[in-house]
């Protein structure tokens, strides 16, 4: 970690860079914070370790409209996100310098609190020089492990790979994480009845507090004025005051994402209820497949989107009735 | 559910481009085919401009069942609108199927401006499969029923 | 002191939903909130925090308050009915039943909130000892007891001692609940544990990293040197507008009030509002916080300067960690006051 610190410190003083964009160390181990850095001081509080989970590619269109470079620290799935953007024209790529950085999988503390794990004091075992083995946590409780890839967020598990599709300069090792099939538990939903499914979204939706976070959290989600927040017409919605409504909101976030989500996870990390949100995108992105040939969103910054391009003899819409 | 329910008048939301289904729609009239009078057409100005939105805000105000009509592909009055509404609509009713909202409550059929027997059949046929599907339960708003 | 046996929970649920609703900590997909109970349901109360806390028992996230009909050429009127049958929250810790009481000061002062003193009137709080707490909490530092929420405005205190649930009925309501279940409950709790108990909380919460924090400056004296302080301008920045922060919260309290075109009539309805938000305090000239930064101050400086001046001194933050543990950028009032100096 120090050498991003002082790659960073180098970018700084010459003058390449005029700010940095990375995380800062919390006041637990767990909660470091997307954070800008000006100076060499402010560096002093920078920290990169498996509890940075929040991808910087959001936080890039706002820092595209500041003066001069901005030096940004992007993860593998992270660097999926800015491609994606440059290619909707909401980032400026002659505004960043863009250090990707290596990933040993991110963790989630909420996976470590569900084994029981409570007033947690310290965390060890999460740094990028770490085994990523076995995490040490010290509680007012005892003292407790957990094995790190329990602790891993859902999307490490099925990791797009360790690539960086887009970067000036790429720092730090990775470590493969993929264990799991990234479409299982969509097919795992596929299989039920019309009932069985009805009653597992209706159980999961019915947990939404509509804070929007899953919304502002997501790159692909840049439109300055959301039509759920509209005041112009009847769509804003605030509260969820019926099951409709929940709805409503998830599919269609999911549905202007389709086809530019790259299935980053930031919006099931983010959900206060725990929602498996990823599973309305990933459902998007394996009929997108399936229908209209593999597309990964943020491979390249050029190719026409699959909503946005069509073919002469593409299926039908009753093939959804008709496969059965 | 309500096949035994003799009394139940499924609502129909059928979107129709000005284009080719709505003058299909307007030929079937004029032409004296019978298509059941619960369905109701808005007239959008391509198939295209039917947003997902649209869709679940008709089952959201009492649809039972929501159709869209629009041009054969290649007919497109703009040239290729319905090739996206197409892709869009596939997506839609594939997601719908997910959550678990029956399927068949929605439907995609290209009508032409010419085609007012496939228009009324197409209707009869929509209504027919939605009265046996029943009411809408689960994509409707409670605060609507009334 | 009256005690009844863990095991004995779910009889103690059914007698009370028998002539009352009961409200309390439920598990649904994963996660753990208030709700209705029903002979379904799965009680949870070993989990510390509800991730939504327990507020919207009295203030729901929407309510209806009129409904519109068409009928003819008339409009029909519906005020939505006053809730008038008692109903019981039982669970809710220390920290949760403060938040009740922050609220009172706004819906109970005049003009008094109708709907919401029906639903006080009719409640029946039913508060539980934090058993043991978590890193996140921090509501010594608002002088709230963990252990014992005898002297909170909690009709019953409870607390959870290995495999004995421990009553103790605290106001009038308390002890008509009380002799209600005087057939499940045996009156020979012994005080002694409850008093191991407590001492066992205070030792927990005097240890907790947030315990010390200091609140040294916030106050209305130190209105301007706030309010206008260079350090928001840093902080706001990973705020993700969105509403995770006031929708968890015990005591935000800001509301819509908005309606809805059923097709045949109209619902006027009122729901949470987020200080967050881009629309908030929306007027027909515009928005007076047209900025991030802005509305993130607006959080803070009405929890920790604007609510206790007008208030006696009481902050509109009790302190529950809620915040600290779901904001998605790991921002929170405990970053804000530390970053103003709290930091001791």
């Amino acid at each position: 970690m120090q050498e991003l610190v002082n790659r960073a410190k180098e970018l700084l003083a010459d003058g390449t860079v005029s700010r940095v964009l990375g995380w800062k160390a919390g006041d637990m181990s767990y909660n470091p914070e997307p954070a800008y850095f000006n100076s060499a001081e402010e560096l002093e509080n920078f920290v990169y370790d498996g509890f940075c989970g929040a991808n910087l590619s959001k936080y890039m269109i706002e820092a595209s409209k500041l003066e001069g470079k901005t030096l940004v620290f992007l993860k593998p799935c992270d660097t999926y996100s800015f491609n994606q953007l440059i290619k909707e024209h909401r980032v400026d790529r002659e505004k960043a310098y863009i250090i990707g950085v290596g990933c040993k999988g991110k963790l989630s503390v909420e996976n470590i609190k569900a084994q029981g794990i409570k007033g947690i004091e310290s965390i060890e075992g999460a740094g990028m020089n770490d085994g990523c083995d076995t995490l040490t946590i010290k509680t007012l409780y005892g003292d407790k492990t957990c094995s790190y890839n329990d602790a891993m967020l859902e999307r490490c598990h099925v990791c797009k790979g360790k690539e960086h599709q887009i970067s000036d300069e790429v720092m730090l090792e990775s470590r493969d994480t993929k264990d799991a099939e990234r479409f299982a538990q969509v097919e795992a939903i596929e299989a039920m009845t019309p009932e069985e499914k009805f009653a597992f979204f209706q159980k999961e939706l019915s947990k939404c507090i509509r804070c929007n976070a899953c919304r502002n959290v997501c790159p692909a989600c840049s439109c300055r004025k959301c039509v759920f927040d509209s005041t112009k017409y009847d769509t804003a919605q605030k509260a969820n005051v019926t099951s409709f409504e929940e709805k409503m909101f998830h599919i269609i976030r999911a549905f202007h994402v389709a086809g530019r989500c790259t299935d980053c996870g930031e919006c099931s990390r983010v959900c206060p209820q725990g929602i498996p949100l990823h599973l309305f995108n990933r459902k998007f992105i394996k009929d997108i497949d399936t229908f209209y040939g593999e597309f990964q969103a943020g491979e390249d910054t050029e190719s026409r989107g699959p909503l946005t391009n069509f073919t002469f003899d593409d299926v039908e819409p009753s093939i959804v009735g008709e496969r059965g | 559910m309500s096949i035994e329910n003799e009394t139940f008048r499924p609502k129909i939301v059928a979107f129709c481009c000005n284009w080719c289904s709505y003058a299909g729609a307007d030929l079937a009239g004029s032409s004296r085919l019978v298509y059941p009078a619960d369905v109701k057409i808005i007239r959008v100005p391509c198939s295209c401009r039917v947003n997902p939105m649209f869709i679940l805000r008709a089952f959201e105000k009492g649809a039972d069942g929501v159709i869209m009509c629009g041009c054969h592909p290649g007919d497109c009055h703009y040239s290729t609108g319905n090739y996206y509404a197409r892709r869009r609509m596939t997506l839609l009713f594939s997601m719908l199927d997910f959550i678990g909202v029956e399927n068949g409550r929605t439907r995609v059929e290209w009508v032409s401006a010419a085609e007012g027997v496939k228009f009324s059949t197409t209707m009869n046929e929509f209504v027919e499969k939605i009265t046996s599907l029943g009411p809408n339960v689960r994509l409707e708003d409670l605060r609507c029923r009334n | 002191m009256y005690k009844i046996a863990k095991s004995n929970l779910p009889e103690l649920y059914k007698a009370i939903a028998g002539s009352k609703e009961l409200y309390l900590p439920l598990e649904n997909a994963g996660q753990v909130n208030f709700g209705p109970w029903s002979e379904d349901c799965t009680p949870d109360i070993e989990t510390l925090k509800s991730v939504k806390s327990p507020k919207d028992v009295f203030f729901p996230q929407s309510e209806n308050l009129y409904t519109c009909q068409k009928e003819g050429k008339n409009i029909k009127i519906d005020p939505e009915k006053l809730k008038d049958q008692d109903f019981v929250v039982f669970g809710m810790k220390s920290c949760d039943v403060k938040g009740v009481e922050v609220l009172d000061k706004v819906f109970l002062a005049d003009p008094i909130d109708t709907y919401y003193a029906a639903r006080r009137d009719h409640g029946i709080i039913v508060a539980m000892a934090c058993h043991e707490p978590e890193e996140s909490c921090f509501c010594k530092v608002f002088g709230i007891d963990a252990a014992d929420a005898s002297s909170s405005i909690a009709d019953v205190a409870t607390w959870m001692i290995g495999e004995d649930l421990y009553w103790k009925p605290l106001t009038e309501k308390g002890e008509a609940l009380t002799s209600e279940l005087s057939g499940l409950l045996s009156s020979d709790g012994d005080e002694n544990k409850v008093e191991e108990e407590k001492q066992a909380i205070t030792a927990i919460i005097n240890k907790l990293p947030y315990s010390d924090l200091s609140l040294e400056g916030w106050d209305g004296d130190h209105f301007e040197e706030k309010f206008n302080a260079t350090n928001w301008e840093e902080l706001y920045k990973p705020c993700l507008a969105c509403g995770t922060c006031t929708f968890v919260c015990p005591t935000c309290q800001c509301y819509d009030i908005k309606d809805y075109n059923t097709g045949n009539g109209t619902q006027r309805y009122r729901c949470w509002d987020s200080c967050m938000y881009s629309d908030f305090t929306m007027m027909a000239h515009g928005n007076n916080r047209n900025s991030q930064m802005q509305r993130f101050r607006q959080r803070f400086m009405h929890k920790l300067v604007y609510f206790p001046t007008n208030n006696d001194g009481m902050y509109s933050c009790v302190g529950c960690g809620r915040c600290v543990e779901k904001c998605p950028a790991s921002l929170n009032i405990v970053k804000v006051i530390k970053n103003f100096g709290g930091d001791k």
